[in-house]
């Protein structure tokens, strides 16, 4: 389950993907049609629409990484996004907009996990788009009722002892998971730290990367 | 509103249209883990309607209680946000 990617091969070998020939659907016809309009009465540029997809394809989970970074180096930080991560990343420059985060926090007898059983909830604003695998009906499914037979495809096989926390974000939270910081890297700085975040190990589908590894 | 550590249960209801409480948690029984507090409810919003807020809640549910003998580890948990007018007292 962990592949983001599904290419197809070509007889020779190089991946490639299908020409989109087929005929615009309801939703897309909608969609350039609103565009369109906006722009032609002048509430829109191209240019601002351009900006804004950039800014959208910039986020990505080094944002995500700061914020974990942080509250392991910064008590007062981490106090305040057990408190309302919103604000707390807010603070730092990451704005969720109209949304609320909730984070989530890993410790020696507790593990996190999210999911959006409903459709593909993630925090975009600190994590950028969200793998193909999260939005799928097999992770969406599993995640909730056998969340330690995924985690183990993830390569995590957690004991008994520890308890399993699922988070289904179905409303207005958006959630993040704050990671355990590993053992042995007392002596770095929020930089460094920042390396060992993973994507998954703020999703809850794997842990921060242990400092010789980096 | 009710406070952190209330028993609820998830109405067993099926109403029509666009609804956030998933069908796997209806008719079950968890405990408010905190109070989130009023939102707009996506049940009207969904349909461009005037959305009346409604007091939203993380409840926690214990694994068994969700799939009694098949929980891989029943005292495993899942929490879920759930609008008020799904929950009743249990």
């Amino acid at each position: 389950m962990p592949h983001d990617h599904h290419d197809h091969l070509s007889p020779s070998g190089h991946p490639y993907r299908q020409d989109n020939d087929a005929p615009l659907t309801y939703f897309q016809r909608m969609e350039i049609a609103v565009r369109e309009l906006l722009i032609e009465k002048g509430h829109l540029t191209q240019a601002e629409i351009a900006t804004q997809i950039d800014r959208m394809d910039a986020r990505s989970p080094a944002n995500g990484a700061a914020v974990v970074a942080r509250a392991w180096t910064d008590p007062d930080f981490k106090a305040r996004l057990m408190e309302n991560a919103g604000d707390a990343t807010r603070d730092m420059g990451f704005d969720i907009g109209p949304l609320h985060l909730v984070a989530v926090e890993n410790t020696a007898d507790t593990h996190n996990m999210i999911v959006c059983t409903l459709c593909s909830c993630y925090p975009r604003n600190l994590l950028g788009l969200p793998p193909d695998w999260y939005k799928t009906r097999a992770y969406r499914s599993r995640a909730v009722r056998e969340p330690r037979a995924v985690l183990r495809e993830f390569g995590l096989d957690l004991p008994e002892t520890t308890r399993i926390r699922v988070h289904d974000s179905t409303a207005d939270m958006r959630y993040i998971v704050l990671p355990a910081r590993p053992v042995d890297t007392d002596g770095m700085d929020e930089a460094a730290l920042a390396k060992l975040v993973t994507r998954d190990s703020m999703i809850g589908t794997g842990l921060p990367l242990a400092p010789e590894n980096t | 509103m009710t406070p952190s550590g209330t028993k609820v249960r998830v109405k067993a209801m099926t109403p029509p249209g666009h609804i956030r409480a998933p069908f796997y948690l209806r008719g079950k029984t968890g405990e408010i883990e905190r109070v989130l507090g009023p939102f707009r409810n996506p049940e009207q919003l969904a349909y461009g309607l005037p959305a009346s807020q409604k007091i939203l809640y993380r409840v926690r549910f214990t694994m068994a209680e969700l799939w009694g003998d098949a929980a891989e580890n029943p005292a495993d948990t899942l929490d879920a946000e759930i609008y008020d007018h799904w929950l009743e007292e249990a």
